[in-house]
């Protein structure tokens, strides 16, 4: 075991190294940085800028060294301890400050929805392989098939909407003004969760349709195996049957997906972010990326991609787990 | 599957009572039947796949003669019906008598000089039939330039508003209509790349295995690590602004090549498991045997016996790149203005004090859940019917 999780952790490295580079290309190659916007902006506001007030500015950004050797600046900083990833150019922040409290909240509600949709989603297709082709189950699949079609965004407007007309709730945000900057308490803590709810339900949907759909094959699957039907005919009671010989079995292919489900919560988060106004990664980094803030959007986009390597690790070193056949291969 | 050189039983007319026996009775007389029409007649037993297959090419129809249905033209612009609501529509004619021709009432527009708002009164006592081919908006359906439109208001200056009109006063009946074609066709072709790209690198990293293989299976990981909206959104952001050397015809074709970078590497993945589980085939090695090379393995062994998966890839990828788009253009980052999606009129929908006052700017929201419904069913059907075994 041990040693399959060193040769797992050793693949990581590697993809992590390749993940650096790329997040670094991705928003670096692009032609346009954000002096030419910051320029742009300040000519329109009417200011003349002047030629060296351009050299200052690029000097400060270190814009006029090659890219390669910026490069190697940058993930230089990474190795000091604290780690430093530059610094926002709009906010004139260093990143590792700015992106902190972000990526808590991202990883917090992505996590929260993770295990919401596991929930829900292995009792419910537990339920629908073991009651198959009756009323609830058609409803149940008529229900993941929706699930898989609406876009998160539009959930979250419908949402909100219900919310604001009918609960007479306060939505967008953290929290209401007033608690904005209250010490916590239970009531903050109450406005915390009304404001939450909905992202965490929107996020969840779309995996819990998936998954449990999933789950729903691969139960229907166990349940013919040889195993299953010798564990009925030892006279063991028929909820022992399916939750411990058969949902037990049908939960690998399960585990396996898990990690790379992490990447699409991640994804639709960032959007509902944006729609919700959470203080989370996703409307700094779209701003990030419309600015050309280079440093704060390549970094985000690197974390992001850091959590979905993890998930994956953390999935694989869990199958290894339940499932001895994968340790020894 | 594809081998002919074995002399197969032709149906003639009089075998046709034993091919309905087979219709009736699937598992008889399998060999009779190519796997093809097997899968046909297995597809064609689904109902939700069919209604998926009817649906999908009604809507291609709709969208494409979207300029022809719609009464009014996508980008003319109503000063005087600025979020206007949808028209309300009436069955009971100017008599009291209740027909089969609906009718419009007509609505007249008022400004309100304390709220500053356009205010939108409906005269009850004033009926407009709709009429079917009415002459309107000159508009280009297709390849032809007519003014004919499939119905509309006849002899009045009224607008016929089937779905209410958007902040610029145009109409969003003929924007969903119209912005369909963009987005129900983006998904296509996002998927017709990522077949070739994934096809290529798949069945590559499967058949040499090797170094290869090693670095195919850390580009696929890579590329599955990011979050998917955000580096679609960090590719899109990197695209040249819309000018006269860079149309919205570009931006198109760029969103698709965008959509298909992370929609290869599933293909490309199951496309490995199924040439690594043929390479060790009795066939395979029949064919090395006699001396075939490499690329004649791949593509008259490999590639037929695997392109049924393929197609079934293909057509479950469709509706996660539709709202794949519609996700990047509602950010402002996809298919941007002249042209239309159903994505970028959602943009208007960002704010949710907007929608709470014109809720219909909503409306496109509900062609995307239609199509990406239609196109699950659609694509669940065709994995039943290739490989009844699976999910």
């Amino acid at each position: 075991m041990i040693n399959y999780i060193f040769r797992r952790i050793g693949y990581m490295a590697v993809t992590l190294v390749i993940i650096v580079i790329l997040s670094y290309l991705i928003i670096e190659l692009p032609p346009g940085t954000y002096i030419e916007s910051e320029i742009a902006r300040l000519r329109q506001q009417g200011g003349n800028v002047g030629q060296d007030q351009i050299n200052a500015l690029t000097k400060r950004y270190g814009l006029d060294k090659p890219m390669y050797v910026r490069f190697g600046l940058w993930v230089g900083g990474m190795f000091h301890w604290p780690p430093d990833f530059g610094e926002s150019f709009a906010y004139r922040l260093p990143v590792r400050g700015l992106i902190a409290n972000r990526l808590g909240l991202t990883i917090a509600i992505s996590t929260f929805s993770l295990l919401v949709s596991w929930g829900i989603a292995i009792p419910l297709g537990v339920y629908s392989a073991t009651h198959r082709y009756t009323l609830p189950d058609y409803g149940i699949t008529v229900l993941q098939f929706f699930g898989l079609s609406i876009p998160g965004f539009l959930l979250a407007l419908v949402l909100m909407l219900f919310a604001q007309r009918v609960l007479g709730q306060q939505v967008g945000g953290l929290f209401s003004d007033q608690y904005t900057t209250a010490p916590w308490s239970l009531a903050k803590f109450g406005d915390l969760v009304q404001h939450l709810w909905i992202p965490i339900v929107v996020i969840a949907f779309g995996s819990t349709a998936w998954l449990s759909r999933v789950m729903r094959a691969n139960l229907l699957d166990t349940l013919n195996m040889q195993y299953v039907q010798t564990a009925r005919s030892k006279g063991l009671t028929e909820n022992v049957v399916v939750w411990k010989h058969a949902v037990r079995n049908a939960l690998h292919p399960l585990i396996m997906i898990l990690g790379g489900s992490l990447p699409g919560l991640i994804s639709g988060e960032t959007i509902i972010a944006l729609v919700m106004n959470i203080p989370t990664v996703g409307p700094m980094y779209f701003q990030a990326q419309l600015q050309k803030d280079e440093y704060l959007a390549i970094t985000f986009l690197m974390f992001l991609a850091f959590l979905g390597v993890l998930g994956n690790l953390l999935a694989d070193i869990a199958l290894a787990w339940v499932d001895p056949r994968i340790r020894y291969e | 599957m594809t081998d002919t050189a074995l002399p197969v039983p032709q149906p003639t007319p009089q075998a046709a009572p034993e091919r309905q026996a087979f219709l009736d009775e699937p598992v008889s007389e399998v060999g009779d039947l190519s796997q093809w029409t097997l899968m046909r007649i297995r597809f064609s037993k689904n109902k939700l796949a069919m209604i998926g297959l009817w649906g999908m090419i009604v809507i291609y129809i709709v969208v494409f003669l979207g300029a022809f249905i719609a009464p009014n033209e996508y980008t003319f612009q109503d000063a005087q019906y600025v979020f206007g609501p949808p028209s309300p529509i009436t069955f009971i004619g100017p008599n009291g008598q209740l027909g089969l021709r609906p009718y419009v009432y007509a609505t007249t527009t008022v400004l309100d000089q304390a709220k500053f708002m356009f205010v939108f009164t409906v005269d009850k006592t004033q009926k407009i039939p709709i009429q079917f081919f009415v002459h309107g908006d000159p508009v280009n359906v297709l390849w032809f330039k007519t003014n004919l439109h499939l119905f509309g208001l006849e002899n009045t200056k009224q607008r016929f508003y089937v779905f209410g009109a958007d902040g610029l006063g145009r109409d969003m009946f003929a924007r969903v209509l119209v912005g369909g074609q963009i987005s129900t066709t983006v998904g296509l072709l996002g998927v017709a790349l990522s077949i070739v790209f994934g096809s290529i690198l798949g069945t590559a990293s499967g058949y040499w295995a090797g170094i290869i293989d090693d670095i195919m299976q850390r580009i696929i990981e890579v590329l599955g690590a990011f979050p998917q909206v955000p580096l679609w959104a960090a590719l899109a952001a990197a695209m040249p602004p819309i000018s006269s050397n860079f149309t919205v015809v570009h931006r198109y074709f760029l969103i698709t090549v965008v959509l298909s970078v992370i929609g290869w590497t599933g293909l490309a993945r199951q496309l490995r498991a199924k040439v690594l589980s043929y390479r060790t085939a009795d066939f395979t090695q029949a064919a090395l045997a006699a001396g075939s090379s490499d690329i004649r393995i791949i593509l008259t062994h490999m590639v037929p016996n695997a392109a049924s998966h393929i197609i079934v890839t293909a057509a479950l990828a469709i509706p996660s790149m539709i709202l794949g788009e519609t996700a990047l253009s509602f950010l402002g980052l996809g298919i941007l203005p002249p042209a239309v999606s159903w994505g970028a009129l959602l943009k208007d929908a960002q704010q949710v004090s907007v929608v709470l006052d014109h809720p219909w700017i909503l409306i496109p929201a509900l062609a995307v859940v239609l199509t990406v419904l239609l196109f699950s069913l659609l694509g669940d059907g065709l994995r039943d019917a290739v490989d009844p075994y699976s999910i």
